[in-house]
């Protein structure tokens, strides 16, 4: 009688470990899998600020509309801020410049702030091309590519909004009709203005 | 329910074995009939057994072979599809491949597109695809690696006369005397078998190794597919790329604004500038254009010590210098910056002169140099002139009547100069570029480029590939793996003496011709029987 008791007992203990055994390594397996999956959907955009992430801080200094001073993103949080990364030689960078002129006053009031971070290898043309359409938004000097290469750009124009907590609400690849930017800038207002 | 009685010796076998563990006795009551098959030694393999569990449902899809081949397959399909249309790194960068595949290829192509055929080793699918072969041959190698392992181990020398009637290979010996016994196992011995012995049965064996040959070489796929894996982590794969100009110093990507790179110099040398190249001169005479023979960067790498926020000036501190030359790379913590390309002669500066437009000598009034990397917006003299540059544009052309640049580099320079002096009224405009020398109007002065000087861009690749190492210990290996199971084979004999009979059967998991011809060695200069194929007599 015990002996049978005993098989039987032998038995369950077998089957459990067999089952934490297979369990156990099964886990392990699609974990991995599952790494292996999601790393290789963000690998592509590796340095790529994206939608919902921290906007990296940085600093530059301002060139054109104010000769005098640096920006530092982080100085801004509490307002929304639209992040522009822009060239003199670029059409549809061009394209969108006098819609932001248009709505800056207005949208500077209700507390979003524009920075037009430009990526001309000299300064002259960026004077001139500021002269030519009178801007007076900020307009960052990326001299070193640094700041392109933190948010990983690729194409230009590209352009982020950002919330007043520094967090990312939107990416843009390409160039913004009026209506859009409107659209963005509005979901960028800080609340309670 | 789930165990086997052996009706001979009585021990206790789990489900699905075939071959009593104990006596060898087969156990599928097929006394005489077909050869057994000794897959696995005929042990019950784990996931035969019975499975209620969800996970033992999950395990025993994995482990099973037929999965396996059928995975594989569909992979084997799927970079055969892949091959059709070019994959995405090779379409034009400046097209939105959205739209290229379907434009180019029509219907077909946006299907292709869809399913991310176009990039294939990135598709999530074909990830998935991969990673399940290797949770497959991972599963597989567990269950059967390790009953294998153990039937081997604790095999029965002993094995029933059934067992020995039913191998491929069997005889019957009859009167065998001692002296061609002793004789028989001496052989065995000389040819590298272990003998074992039980009450007079004998069980030969060698190259049992060769048998874990596959589980070896899994297990380097597995160690090869978990390299793979790594290549998503930032830190251990890197492939970029970066332009930097004679002078300047650019940030390397993929290093987080941690390295720079200064092109001090980029050196370019064609065929036919030296005496030794005079070997060459036919088939030099036969082209058109020159021939590059050599080109480096010499460069600086630097390390950006300073901590203050992106974006604010770096802290550079010099790291090592030196020539990057192609296939030669400068290296830095596992980071190799390689000649890829290059772009030669770009301007750099320009250098124009005044002078009275109704003067046939064309002497300098004044002459300034314009230099392109930071243009200046006045030059002032002493003798009362002044230059303005009111537009510049790095590479110029006519858009609507309108000049514009199209692009940030001065590899064909546009310039509006405003002239002033001290018997010029206003000022007089004039519009200057490669070629082109426009006034404004009936002006008193011209400007002219009295000189210039380039400088060359060079293409560095940035690579870090630290999973290398892994690949590399992963297919070795797979090929240690590889060559255990192909280059021996494991053969058993086994020896079952009778009333006055002696049983002799063999067993090798391949190459039973070269085993025939080892055994004909083994039985030489003595009156026992050679084996015969029951397999070839069973047909017959």
């Amino acid at each position: 009688m015990s002996k049978i008791e005993q098989a039987k007992q032998n038995k369950k203990s077998k089957k459990r470990n067999r089952f934490i055994f297979r369990t156990s390594i099964l886990i392990v397996l699609f974990g991995a899998l599952l790494f292996a999956v999601v790393s290789n959907l963000t690998a592509e955009e590796d340095a790529v600020v994206e939608v919902g992430d921290q906007a990296p801080d940085f600093q530059l200094e301002q060139i054109a509309t104010d000769d005098s001073s640096t920006i530092q993103l982080s100085d801004l949080r509490g307002k929304g801020v639209m992040l522009n990364f822009w060239g003199t030689w670029c059409k549809p960078c061009e394209k969108e410049m006098p819609y932001m002129e248009q709505l800056y006053p207005e949208y500077k009031e209700k507390g979003v702030e524009i920075l037009a971070v430009n990526l001309d290898s000299t300064k002259l043309p960026v004077q001139n091309f500021v002269d030519q359409y009178n801007l007076t938004f900020p307009i960052l000097y990326d001299e070193h590519t640094e700041v392109l290469d933190t948010y990983g750009i690729k194409p230009i124009p590209t352009t982020y909004f950002i919330d007043e907590n520094g967090i990312v609400v939107e990416r843009v690849l390409g160039g913004l009709t009026v209506e859009k930017l409107q659209g963005y800038l509005d979901q960028i207002v800080p609340e309670g203005s | 329910m789930n165990t086997l009685k052996c009706t001979t010796c009585g021990h206790v076998n789990n489900e699905g074995t075939t071959i009593c563990e104990k006596c060898g006795k087969p156990l599928d009551n097929d006394q005489n009939g077909k050869l057994l098959n000794m897959r696995y030694d005929g042990t019950a393999i784990r996931s035969k057994t019975r499975n209620r569990s969800i996970v033992d449902k999950i395990w025993n899809f994995f482990s099973s072979v037929k999965v396996g081949v059928t995975l594989i397959a569909i992979t084997l399909v799927a970079s055969a599809l892949g091959t059709i249309y070019p994959q995405q790194m090779y379409i034009p960068q400046n097209v939105d491949p959205a739209v290229h595949y379907e434009d180019q290829y029509g219907i077909t192509g946006q299907i292709y597109y869809q399913l991310g055929f176009h990039n294939l080793y990135g598709s999530w699918w074909y990830l998935i695809l991969v990673a399940l072969i290797g949770i497959s041959i991972f599963i597989v190698s567990i269950d059967r690696g390790v009953p294998l392992f153990k039937a081997l181990k604790n095999q029965a020398i002993k094995r029933h006369l059934h067992f020995l009637k039913r191998q491929k290979y069997f005889v019957e010996n009859t009167d065998v005397s001692e002296q061609d016994r002793t004789a028989f196992i001496q052989n065995l011995k000389k040819h590298r078998y272990k003998i074992t012995e039980k009450n007079g049965h004998l069980l030969a064996e060698k190259g049992r190794f060769s048998r874990w040959g596959p589980y070896v070489n899994h297990l380097g796929l597995i160690i090869f597919l978990i390299g793979t894996l790594f290549r998503f982590v930032p830190f251990m794969y890197v492939d970029d790329f970066v332009w930097v100009r004679e002078g300047e110093t650019a940030v390397i990507p993929g290093t987080n604004q941690q390295y720079y790179i200064k092109n001090e110099e980029f050196i370019f040398e064609t065929y036919g500038e030296s005496d030794e190249d005079d070997i060459f001169q036919a088939a030099l005479d036969r082209t058109n254009g020159p021939i590059p023979k050599h080109f480096e960067t010499r460069a600086t790498l630097y390390e950006n010590v300073s901590t203050d926020v992106v974006g604010s000036e770096p802290e550079l501190k010099e790291v090592k210098s030196g020539e990057i030359i192609v296939n030669e790379p400068m290296k830095i913590n596992g980071l190799g910056l390689y000649q890829d390309s290059y772009q030669m002669n770009e301007f750099q500066t320009m250098t124009f002169k005044l002078h009275r437009a109704d003067d046939e000598e064309e002497e300098a009034i004044v002459e300034f140099t314009v230099d392109l990397t930071d243009p200046q917006r006045e030059y002032t003299f002493d003798n009362g002139y002044t230059i303005e540059l009111n537009k510049y544009y790095p590479e110029y052309e006519l858009n609507n009547g309108q000049p514009r640049s199209v692009s940030n580099y001065p590899r064909n320079p546009g310039f509006v100069f405003f002239v002033k002096g001290p018997d010029i009224e206003e000022q007089e405009a004039s519009f200057l570029a490669i070629g082109q020398n426009i006034p404004s109007g009936d002006n008193q002065y011209k400007l002219g480029l009295a000189d210039f000087t380039v400088r060359d861009v060079s293409g560095l690749n940035v690579k870090k590939d630290l999973t290398l190492p892994i690949l590399g210990v992963g297919a070795f290996i797979f090929m240690i793996g590889v060559i255990q199971g192909m280059y021996w084979q494991h053969r058993r004999i086994w020896i079952h003496p009778d009333d006055n009979s002696l049983y002799v059967a063999c067993h090798t998991n391949k190459n039973w011709f070269g085993f025939t011809r080892e055994f004909e060695k083994m039985i030489n200069e003595t009156n026992l029987k050679m084996i015969e194929d029951q397999e070839t007599k069973e047909k017959e």
